[in-house]
């Protein structure tokens, strides 16, 4: 027979404040481990979700980044005709031939410039991206000095709302139109028309080639065809692979961070847990010896204590989640490394992660209350009760 | 003096408790001293930056570049005493992940504008006479080992091919904060090259670094660089070298925002150990503490008893923890390589950890302390823990 859990629970309640203060310690901890859980998640998901597995990115061989390559037009007119390319509803090749540029933009409110992504994309540009919607306004019109922003580049810089002008390669462009992606890394873009971008900047190349495929499965074919022509020196990637790398060193970065920073955490919760289940094996060894001597055995008094220590974990858990889960209607804007431009994305929670949260919360308090449950298990009867 | 005595022997009574909760603080103040220094690497930059020095780039991005021939017309200006410029590299070397910044400067006149970056008269001249040479700091240098003479290969991401390039100097920073993980070499190899390669690249250069005689004349002179080349097909935009590298700071400010925000959530975790600790041990001497009321001690010696308490163990938790702050930077510096080329302690961060430690142990006394000062004696007399 164990010992019912409501003599556990009673013991928890009967010093609220060692109580509170143990199961708070853990909380803060598990709310750092789920927020940097649910960042790495957000920043995965908006990469990854941008880029499509049916895709595919050309870009300047080892240039790694749209921003770094330069892909000349005879070259991307020979792209743009492999076989593989799909054709589109009007008998054109599902392909965009893109230019794409970084400008400096003050921000709303503060002033403090950073870097934004201006994407000149050709016709079927959007037909390529099905998550890319018009929230407002209209899409610019071909061979104008027409823009549209993504949506939190229209929220969180000077001059990119609808109606409002930007200045930039000697020429005012008119922002007519704001664009929803979805959450997804279109959202912190600005897109123009391909040839009036690239005449404003004087460029003579293109950036990147975006091609949808008839069938993914075409793609290593396509990818040895295109890499080994003398007449090419560009690289293919499925556009999936191609943002989820971008995303690497900086979801690395906070990945690692992150784990540091939770284990370093944790071992000042496990402590603070440990001196509480201590003083309550401490402050109860009469009592453990009175249920020894009533008949509960040694692995009885072992699980109560560890109960005992288990269930502050999953208080501290569950109030970390609880805190945790508010940092989703944040959005968090920073610059990814790779591409050097800024990227808007949010805390998701997920299952996983909150299964992992409270399973860290769980070790927490195992940790801390293994060694003083033994220790109360291992007093002997008579001791127990002679204490005082 | 006997308050003193009683305060150290309370604090030993428990000693298993004791050392868990100083235990957690040194790692508490520890991890808090680290966050610290972290944030002040990131801001490394703007901190080595001179009040001399202006830097013109692109007004678009740092993306663009600009001509060469705007050398000669800045260097016209009035109050403007030299003038170099550096271009962005970007090659990798062997990994992605070995990253440094690689800039191609003019050899003659960049040095000049940088008298931080020490480097031994005859290497210098080394370096000038080899179109090929580069110049590497000693951070660079010890975390790959490059020695003078060896050479490094560079795959270009923004400049295709593969580069290399021959060692023909280290250089030391002249003060703590210099940051010596960079690697220069001719920007003349640069162009040379691109003439070969791709003529429209040619003739351009990424920054130009501006030295001015008068701090007091920055903005003036900013401008009046600025207003030379409006409405050209390369629009720069001059600011000091400090605001230029604060804006790298602050395109990344969230990070170092929550990096900032995780540095208290540890004080706060280890102040909620330190809190039930007093607690614990004022609840569990509640009688003890009714005995002295009864002989006659006051409710402020009891008060202070606890918060002697408190302080004398999150003091030394935290001194612990400061000692050892120095030797674990000092192994996370060499570990993380040119990631982060300037990474010492601070006096500040010193100065915060104690501050952070007081707070701690004055905050985990308050309550403990006001329940024993208000006790009755009767009640306490009658507790049992």
């Amino acid at each position: 027979m164990s010992i019912p859990l409501s003599y556990t629970l009673r013991n928890l309640a009967a010093r609220k404040l060692t109580t509170v203060l143990t199961a708070g310690g853990m909380a803060l901890v598990v709310f750092v481990f789920a927020t940097v859980l649910m960042l790495e998640e957000g920043l995965r998901k908006t990469l990854v979700e941008t880029g499509s597995p049916d895709n595919v990115v050309i870009t300047r061989r080892s240039a790694g980044t749209e921003v770094q390559s330069q892909v000349d037009r005879e070259q991307a007119a020979i792209v743009e005709n492999q076989p593989e390319v799909a054709y589109g509803m009007t008998g054109t090749r599902l392909a965009s031939k893109e230019t794409i540029v970084l400008i400096s933009l003050p921000k709303r409110g503060s002033d403090k410039a950073s870097n934004v992504l201006i994407r000149g994309v050709g016709q079927k540009g959007i037909e390529l991206r099905p998550q890319v919607h018009i929230a407002e306004g209209r899409m610019f019109r071909p061979g104008s000095t027409e823009i549209i922003a993504g949506k939190s580049v229209a929220e969180r810089y000077t001059g990119a709302g609808v109606g409002e002008t930007l200045r930039f390669g000697q020429r005012e462009w008119t922002v007519v139109g704001v664009m929803d992606a979805g959450k997804t890394g279109f959202d912190s873009e600005i897109w123009g028309d391909v040839d009036q971008l690239m005449q404003a900047f004087r460029r003579p190349a293109y950036s990147s080639v975006i091609l949808k495929l008839n069938d993914p499965a075409m793609f290593p074919e396509l990818k040895a065809r295109l890499e080994n022509d003398p007449r090419l020196t560009v690289e293919a990637k499925q556009e999936s692979v191609f943002y989820a790398e971008q995303s690497q060193l900086l979801a690395n970065f906070i990945r690692y961070l992150g784990m540091i920073l939770s284990i370093i955490f944790s071992v000042g919760a496990i402590i603070g847990a440990m001196i509480t289940m201590y003083a309550s094996v401490a402050n109860r060894t009469t009592e453990i010896g009175t249920l020894r001597a009533l008949g509960f055995r040694r692995n009885n008094i072992l699980s109560a204590f560890l109960v005992e220590a288990l269930m502050l974990g999953a208080a501290g858990g569950i109030t970390g989640l609880i805190l945790a889960s508010f940092m989703q209607l944040l959005t968090i804007s920073t610059m990814n490394w790779q591409s050097f431009s800024e990227l808007a994305f949010s805390f998701t929670l997920n299952a996983e992660i909150i299964f992992k949260s409270f399973g860290f919360a769980l070790i927490m308090g195992f940790a801390g209350g293994f060694l003083p449950a033994a220790k109360a298990s291992r007093l002997a009867i008579v001791d127990a009760l002679r204490a005082a | 003096m006997h308050f003193l005595k009683l305060i150290l022997r309370n604090t030993l009574r428990h000693k298993l408790r004791t050392g868990l909760t100083v235990l957690g603080l040194v790692v508490a103040i520890l991890a808090f001293g680290l966050l610290r220094t972290v944030v002040d690497a990131w801001y490394a930059g703007a901190e080595g930056a001179s009040s001399t020095r202006l830097v013109t780039r692109n007004s678009i991005s740092l993306v663009f570049p600009l001509p060469i021939n705007y050398q000669e017309r800045i260097r016209r200006i009035s109050g403007v005493t030299g003038i170099s410029h550096a271009s962005w590299f970007g090659g990798v070397y062997v990994m992605e992940k070995n990253f440094f910044p690689q800039f191609a400067v003019d050899p003659k006149t960049y040095f000049e504008l940088y008298p931080e970056y020490l480097i031994p008269p005859g290497d210098m001249k080394a370096f000038r006479t080899d179109r090929k040479g580069c110049v590497i700091g000693r951070k660079l240098a010890t975390t790959y080992g490059f020695k003078v003479g060896d050479t490094i290969p560079l795959r270009g991401t923004i400049y295709p091919g593969t580069w290399s390039f021959t060692v023909r100097a280290i250089y030391d920073g002249a003060e703590a904060g210099t940051d010596t993980s960079q690697f220069f070499f001719h920007w003349d190899y640069l162009n040379e090259t691109m003439k070969k390669a791709a003529t429209r690249r040619t003739d351009w250069v990424g920054v130009y670094v501006i030295q001015i005689a008068d701090p007091d004349r920055a903005a003036e002179i900013s401008t009046e660089v600025d207003a030379i080349f409006r409405n050209s097909l390369a629009e720069t935009l001059t600011e000091t070298e400090k605001a230029f590298q604060l804006g790298f700071v602050s395109m990344t400010e969230a990070i170092v925002v929550a990096i900032r925000i995780v540095s208290f959530v540890v004080i706060f975790i280890i102040l909620a150990v330190m809190a039930n600790t007093m607690a614990m041990t004022a609840r569990e001497r509640i009688s003890e503490y009714a005995t002295l009321k009864a002989l006659g001690f006051g409710p402020r010696f009891l008060t202070g008893l606890i918060y002697g308490e408190s302080i004398a163990i999150s003091l030394a938790g935290a001194l612990i923890g400061i000692a050892l702050t120095f030797p674990v930077a000092d192994r996370f510096s060499k570990q993380m390589g040119t990631l982060f080329p300037v990474f010492g302690v601070s006096l500040d961060t010193v100065y915060m950890q104690i501050a952070a430690a007081t707070a701690v142990g004055l905050v985990a006394a308050t309550l403990p302390a006001a329940r024993v000062a208000r006790v009755s004696i009767v009640e306490g007399l009658r507790s049992i823990g």
